[in-house]
């Protein structure tokens, strides 16, 4: 479904990467590994259309995904680094202005990451932890096919990494396919990787 | 001018609106500190000038301009530059809204969270500047049109300087050239009210200038915000 061919990205004078190529199915999940700096985050805002390739080409479903950029950013899900949140705006406003772009329930999205006890306190006193959580709630609120995650686990209990678990799995056995940058472990059963 | 509205986009937009609307809600320093620095840059002028109620009649119109502008310019800053540390502007590129409307948005939040209270500002900065009253309906359509004409070039001057280095001081050196016919047009404006002429025919100049400017500027602003 998503395939890419031969991406190459510079920043400045330097590559970052280049002759990259992949392709990821529905269901599947691709892990991208390597040291910082490696292009691990840039490859992902690249693939959102955040970035430009400097050669290459990306494909959903055979066709050019950049073609129609409202399209191809419609059918994703894009988790960077920063967790987009507006610090004086409660958990539930913060969740609310995406439900009201993408739709889908404010409430089952807050209570799939266990957020509901802090609902309406601003997003300023949350814990690191806890924004990154509520940054992941967007991804539970409307069902979209591709997911780019950057580092998605930073700051996570245990048990909110399985949640999270319990978020992607039920992700993909709709179909919907996830690319994530990681460090750490994530569960996510059966992902290939793609050393950079 | 499909990046403008796409399917379904109205309601995202007038989300993000309401979702400006109800940030700048929570924080009134930045409305307070651009209506005060308005108000206190018209107080300065009687001390400069001198209390004399003829010399300042005549100085009123293009102070008042001047000063709106100037205030109106304060928030401006900020305006993309928030967004862009938080990683908001990534999901509002992503939102599926065309980076043009993301820009409209922001100009037309800009106006309702700063241009209007100015409005509202304009008689208590009139009667410091002793300007007539008969005057006053006169200035204050001249700078909520002027104030509009600027939250538009302002947005677009914003986009641009998103990332600059020093780009708080490279806005206004970008944005106020452009705002001399607007300076122009108002001030004439109020200067014919005041004589008891018509104001009319300058208030129609400056909304033709917004007019230009409505569909122009977030053209621009989206460009630069989608090269970023």
């Amino acid at each position: 479904m998503l395939e890419a061919r031969n991406l190459a990205c510079f920043r400045g004078e330097r590559a970052v990467f280049a002759g990259l190529s992949f392709r990821l199915d529905a269901e599947g999940a691709l892990l991208l590994v390597g040291a910082n700096g490696a292009g691990k985050s840039t490859l992902l805002r690249l693939l959102a259309g955040l970035l430009r390739p400097e050669a290459g080409e990306v494909a959903w479903g055979g066709r050019d995904a950049f073609a129609d950029r409202a399209a191809h950013a419609a059918r994703l899900r894009y988790l960077s680094h920063q967790d987009a949140l507006k610090p004086a705006l409660t958990a539930r406003e913060n969740l609310g202005f995406f439900a009201r772009l993408w739709g889908g329930e404010v409430e089952a999205a807050l209570a799939t990451l266990d957020l509901l006890p802090l609902a309406d306190l601003p997003a300023r006193v949350l814990s690191s932890g806890q924004k990154r959580r509520l940054a992941l709630a967007r991804l539970a609120l409307a069902p979209a096919p591709l997911w780019l995650l950057d580092e998605p686990t930073v700051g996570l209990d245990a048990a909110s990494v399985e949640r999270l678990g319990a978020l992607l799995a039920r992700h993909r056995a709709r179909g919907g396919m996830v690319l994530a940058a990681t460090h750490l472990p994530l569960p996510l059963p059966g992902a290939r990787e793609l050393r950079l | 001018m499909a990046d403008i509205a796409p399917a379904g986009g109205g309601r995202a937009w007038l989300a993000l609106l309401g979702r400006e609307l109800r940030l700048a809600l929570r924080h009134p320093a930045d409305t307070l500190a651009a209506v005060l620095f308005f108000v206190l840059v018209a107080a300065l002028f009687p001390f400069g000038v001198g209390p004399a109620p003829e010399t300042l009649a005549r100085l009123a119109p293009g102070a008042l301009l001047a000063a709106a502008l100037l205030a109106a310019l304060l928030p401006l800053d900020r305006l993309f530059g928030a967004d862009a540390e938080d990683g908001t502007l990534d999901q509002l590129l992503l939102s599926g809204l065309g980076p043009s409307a993301v820009a409209a948005a922001k100009a037309a939040a800009h106006w309702l969270t700063t241009g209007l209270p100015l409005l509202l500002a304009t008689p208590i900065a009139a009667a410091m500047l002793n300007l007539p009253v008969e005057a006053w309906p006169a200035a204050m359509a001249a700078l909520g049109l002027a104030a509009g004409f600027l939250s538009l070039l302002g947005t677009a001057g914003a986009a641009l300087t998103l990332g600059a280095r020093r780009g708080g001081v490279l806005l206004p050196l970008l944005v106020l050239p452009l705002a001399i016919p607007a300076v122009i047009f108002g001030a004439a404006a109020i200067e014919a009210a005041a004589a008891g002429l018509e104001a009319r025919p300058y208030l129609l100049l400056l909304a033709a200038l917004l007019a230009a400017a409505t569909p122009l500027a977030p053209l621009a602003a989206g460009a630069a915000l989608r090269t970023e």
